[in-house]
């Protein structure tokens, strides 16, 4: 699914004419097909200002409308190899040199420490852009290593998470980063320092059922779509229309799963309003 | 009558002209050495066929209506068994059965999918797939288990996690998610043994054993074959190609570094003899159960950490 279109509406280019819009400074929102320039929409934290639909964010964008360009990038461990030598119709490694070329990542999840409003805290953050913010062996260590480094400096975790779920080009290997993020977590709880969980459009699969799920608070940006089973394939096994609304945050809010859903330029006052009753 | 699979189709030519041969009653000396020479033949095109599966063959034998289900396997491994029902939140799910088991005088906690032997028990079962109160029943169990200081066995054998509104109402994700961080804090040894089909994370969350072994013909598997092929291939029927790039067997797992053993299934598959896979099964149980007799709780908990933190790290650069 490829939300970045370059698509210009035809109504509106023949009458502003082809070569004064060029394609690439418009977005249209998807949902209420209203068009926004770009710029715009990265200052308004991609959210659609005619609709409120929250496009989905690149990791980097995150960090700096958390931080501005006070943070530290934690390094984490890349891929070394493909050890499952997979291919479907390109090659793993192919996809991941694209992956990489096209987000400046060298995977889906980013780790840094930043201040917010006095407090250090460490946060990961998922990019869907990178194979739709799969969590394979990478990612699940850099899950890890935030964890670690929290742990070990004593300072409060924020997970952003955006993914489809494991990666399946991993195979197994991806599998195997529900127990071991679970674990991170879990060891990192230990220490009595919070565990924000912030569920972004989408949150499915491997990712919900393990640490995401896992927070002390979990809070979910509007309009996300966060769940363990694909629609579609709930669909299929159950030959009926979903609900409405069916695994959107308001929907999990209703079903007692969120504390919050929340507007993204509400988010960072959120966390640190959270925050000061946790880590006084 | 066995129920023979698709690529076994050669013996069931060979039985078909055995049973014609008996049908005939004829107890002259050729028909003795030709139903003699048969039967030698049918050993050993099995022994052959199970020598050499494919990944998708052991995708199917592992899913086989006959293979041994929970009940069966607890029957024969243990010399007592108590059941223990229900999440004390929603309902009772039986697709994930537990209880507490005695073998040879040793007191156990059992998890285990069930997807049932008939088709009754498979229905009310749900083929095996839990929804939210079958993990919520398994984190009663583990909890259990911690509190009593009792040696955890779980068995997997599920397609997955139920996919369906009321699993996704009543919290999937954090049904599963709190079971893995359940099992991890639990302070005797879990021993898990995936005995048929390790369907992705719903399988996760009861395969996070100190030890972890697998059935020969067993798949472990972050997806379906038919779902990988259906995402990346765009057709189900590409089934066969997902299954060989996955690494779903046993010998891939073993060789990745994922599971700590392999039990060997007796010729023809697991659902050829019962008796003979749970008392190997039975066997590497008090063998696990031995080694970690008189370990600290500590050491079985950072033991179990460890293994797991360690997975993968071979294949990542700093
Ligand atoms: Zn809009």
């Amino acid at each position: 699914m490829n939300w970045i279109t370059n698509f210009v509406k035809p109504k509106l280019q023949s009458f502003v004419g082809k070569k004064e819009v060029p394609d690439n400074l418009w977005e249209t929102c998807p949902k209420c097909s209203q068009m926004i320039l770009k710029r715009e929409l990265k200052v308004a934290l991609y959210v659609c200002k005619h609709c409120d639909h929250h496009f989905r964010i690149n990791a980097k964008d995150r960090l700096e409308s958390f931080f501005g360009n006070n943070f530290m990038i934690i390094e984490t461990p890349k891929i070394k190899s493909d050890p499952l030598k997979f291919k479907d119709s390109k090659k793993y490694v192919d996809r991941l040199k694209k992956a990489k070329k096209n987000t400046e990542l060298e995977d889906s999840v980013l780790v840094a420490s930043g201040t917010l409003n006095k407090t250090k805290v460490t946060v990961a953050i998922f990019d869907f852009n990178f194979m739709g913010g799969s969590m394979g062996m990478a990612a699940g260590e850099a899950i890890v290593t935030a964890c670690n480094y929290a742990k070990k400096n004593k300072l409060p975790l924020i997970i952003f998470s955006s993914s489809g779920g494991a990666r399946m080009q991993e195979g197994i290997l991806s599998l195997m980063q529900m127990p071991r993020t679970v674990i991170a977590v879990n060891s990192y709880c230990k220490t009595n320092q919070p565990f924000l969980s912030i569920l972004t459009d989408p949150t499915t699969g491997g990712v919900s059922a393990s640490f995401a799920m896992l927070g002390d608070l979990i809070l979910a940006e509007k309009n996300a779509t966060i769940g363990f089973a694909g629609s579609r394939v709930i669909e299929e096994t159950i030959k009926e229309k979903l609900p409405q609304n069916f695994q959107k945050s308001e929907y999990l809010l209703e079903k007692g799963m969120v504390d919050f859903v929340i507007h993204r330029k509400d988010l960072k006052k959120k966390i640190i309003s959270i925050l000061e009753f946790l880590n006084p | 009558m066995q129920n023979f699979l698709d690529f076994e189709k050669p013996l069931l030519d060979i039985r078909s002209k055995i049973e014609e041969l008996r049908h005939l009653k004829d107890t002259s000396e050729n028909i003795a050495n030709e139903l003699s020479n048969l039967q030698d033949k049918y050993d050993k095109v099995l022994g052959d066929l199970y020598e050499n599966l494919t990944p998708i063959q052991k995708v199917k034998v592992c899913r086989h209506q006959d293979r041994p289900k929970f009940s069966q396997i607890i029957d024969q491994i243990f010399d007592k068994f108590e059941i223990i029902s229900g999440d004390r939140l929603f309902s009772e799910d039986r697709s994930i059965k537990g209880g507490f088991g005695r073998l040879d005088n040793k007191n156990y906690l059992i998890i285990g999918n069930d997807k049932g032997n008939d088709i009754d028990t498979r229905v009310k079962n749900n083929f095996g797939m839990a929804k939210p109160e079958g993990y919520r029943k398994a984190q009663r169990l583990y909890n259990l288990a911690n509190k009593f200081n009792l040696p955890v066995v779980t068995f997997v054998d599920t397609p997955g996690a139920h996919p369906g509104v009321d699993a996704e109402d009543r919290g999937q994700s954090e049904a599963i998610a709190s079971s893995i961080r359940c099992s991890i804090n639990v302070r005797s040894p879990i021993f898990s043994f995936i005995i048929g089909e390790g369907g992705s994370g719903g399988a996760v969350a009861l395969a996070t054993g100190n030890k972890v072994t697998m059935l020969e013909h067993a798949i472990y598997s972050v997806i379906s074959p038919e779902g990988c092929a259906s995402i990346l291939w765009r057709s189900a029927n590409e089934s066969e190609k997902a299954a060989d790039s996955l690494k779903l067997t046993a010998q891939d797992l073993l060789d990745l570094g994922i599971i700590d053993e392999i039990i060997k299934e007796p010729i023809g598959g697991a659902h050829r003899n019962l008796e003979s896979t749970c008392s190997a099964i039975k066997e590497r149980l008090l063998s696990y159960t031995q080694e970690f007799e008189g370990k600290s709780s500590e050491s079985i908990i950072s033991q179990r950490e460890q293994k797991y933190l360690s997975i993968g790290k071979e294949f990542l650069i700093s």
